[in-house]
């Protein structure tokens, strides 16, 4: 479904990607590993073209997106739950929801989302409908994110982050909702740095050191394998 | 002061507030959502108000010249956006003034050339012309009474469309977070073309509104556009409300002032008025964006 092929990526004059190659594959949740600062969520950016690269290139079902515009792409059914949430703060719980909606996804199998399958993923927000995004606690902003990208009823849901800075019980409600997603057949591309729980519910695993992919594998090799955590995740 | 006199000038406040308010609406959406200082808001006011003049000379039909004028804006407007004003929104604000002031300059000359230098001056419609007497022995221009309720109608649908539409989300959306509208699948280029088209029909129909109580006049647009920038700065910028609001505030400040105080003071009451407010609320009345 995405292909990452051998791109590398330049904040101004610096460059931080190196030739980063992966691959998700339909149905797949896969994650990206490694400490702050080694490119992973600038791999987000420019997959979603906010920051494209400059060498490499990035397909999804095979056409080249590398330099297409953001929105073109999220058309074409990748969604964003970005780092920091970036939830709309002047709009309520709502209108964060339907703003950016949209149906106009091919190959989904199952449902559209609408705001009440929404709510039903996440009933806290039933309560907080009427709520301005700047009025949310941490967990619940998270929730309004991944909501919001659901609302465009992607192929491709993209995770930065998901449960960093969040209190226990609300990170374990938020896996368990990512969870339900993948049961659902939807493509995930997550990063975290819970890796337990990672290596539980996603398939397979990209370590990322300093711009590129220095280890692949499934979570079978990850467990097999815990040198290679304590090398380049510290734990 | 006599009663009657404070209630007419209070009309006429209000109906030097509206026209304001077309005018700020459209210039504090523009800055807000995409911190675009544009002095050349004014010219699409001047414009709007030589469209309609030219429309009802051929014609004699007022209707037609509100009918032709504000699309014929609206179109200009977005011409303007997709040819120039695209290019300075990554700039700072200095270049955007100085790119937007050489616009002022450019349609000043446009109108020189193709409508001459004199003045025109537009007939008010027949329908609305003459007096309504308010209360007994009180009359009014109906006219400006139809301004006021034209003012107050367009804030009203303008409210609606901002609060309770997709756009109007999106609008919100986008002043806080462009990039992340973008990353959701919009369009924010063409976002942009239609609030600007939105804000440039605001300022033709204040324009047209204009043409029959001023003179339709090369440089009718600096006038206001002082006034107006002083009106979103009171009110917060980006926010509808708070335009609506500060542009009543400055409509009845300018018009009492002018009536109560000598000519030298008069013309500082708004800017004095502008002062106090900052200092109490430096973010403006509204601030729509924290």
């Amino acid at each position: 479904m995405l292909e990452v092929r051998e791109i590398q990526t330049f904040y101004g004059g610096s460059q931080i990607l190196f030739g980063m190659n992966f691959a998700v594959h339909a149905g797949e949740m896969v994650s990206l590993l490694g400490r702050n600062g080694m490119g992973k969520t600038t791999t987000v950016r420019s997959i979603m073209g906010l920051t494209p690269a400059r060498a490499g290139a990035v397909y999804l079902d095979g056409i080249d997106i590398t330099r297409a515009p953001p929105f073109r792409i999220a058309q074409s059914g990748v969604s964003l739950a970005p780092e920091d949430r970036q939830v709309f703060p002047t709009l309520t719980v709502r209108e964060n929801l339907v703003a950016t909606a949209a149906r106009n996804h091919h190959g989904a199998a199952h449902d559209a989302w609408t705001i009440d399958r929404v709510m039903e993923l996440f009933p806290i927000l039933r309560h907080r409908q009427n709520h301005l995004g700047s009025q949310l606690s941490g967990g619940e902003q998270q929730m309004v994110a991944i909501g919001r990208a659901l609302m465009t009823n992607p192929r491709l849901l993209i995770l930065d982050e998901a449960t960093e800075g969040l209190a226990p019980l609300v990170r374990r409600e938020i896996w368990r909702c990512l969870n339900c997603l993948k049961e659902s057949g939807l493509s995930i591309l997550i990063i975290d740095k819970s890796v337990e729980v990672l290596m539980r519910i996603a398939d397979r695993h990209y370590i990322v050191e300093k711009g590129r992919v220095v280890w692949s594998g499934g979570s079978h090799e990850l467990a097999a394998h815990p040198e290679v955590l304590r090398e380049y995740l510290g734990v | 002061m006599d009663p009657l006199l404070i209630f007419i000038q209070g009309l006429n406040g209000l109906q030097l507030g509206v026209m304001l308010f077309l005018m700020a609406a459209g210039l504090t959406l523009v800055f807000g959502v995409m911190n675009l200082i544009n002095l050349a808001h004014g010219s699409l006011y001047m414009m709007g108000a030589y469209l309609a003049a030219t429309v009802q000379q051929r014609t004699g039909s007022f209707l037609l010249a509100v009918l032709l004028a504000i699309p014929l804006t609206t179109m200009l407007g977005m011409l303007v956006e997709v040819t120039a004003l695209r290019r300075l929104y990554k700039r700072d604000h200095l270049d955007q003034v100085l790119a937007t002031f050489a616009l002022i300059l450019f349609f000043n000359e446009l109108v020189r050339i193709v409508w001459g230098p004199q003045a025109y001056f537009m007939a008010v419609p027949e329908l609305f012309s003459g007096y309504f007497s308010i209360l007994p022995g009180v009359s009014y221009p109906i006219f400006r009474l139809v301004i006021i309720g034209v003012g107050l109608a367009v804030a009203l649908l303008l409210y609606l469309i901002v609060s309770r539409t997709r756009l109007g989300m999106l609008i919100r959306a986008g002043a806080t977070n462009r990039e992340m509208v973008g990353a959701l699948g919009v369009n924010i280029q063409l976002l942009y073309t239609v609030v600007f088209g939105l804000g440039a029909a605001l300022a033709g129909l204040a324009g047209i509104m204009a043409g029959p109580i001023l003179s339709v006049e090369v440089g009718m647009g600096e006038s206001i556009i002082i006034l107006t920038f002083v009106v979103i700065v009171i009110g917060g910028i980006g926010s509808i409300r708070g335009a609506l609001i500060a542009s009543m505030l400055v409509g009845l400040a300018d018009t009492f002032g002018r009536v109560l105080l000598p000519p030298a003071l008069a013309s500082m009451v708004i800017y004095v008025l502008m002062a106090g407010v900052l200092c109490w609320r430096p973010q403006g009345l509204f601030p729509a964006y924290g």
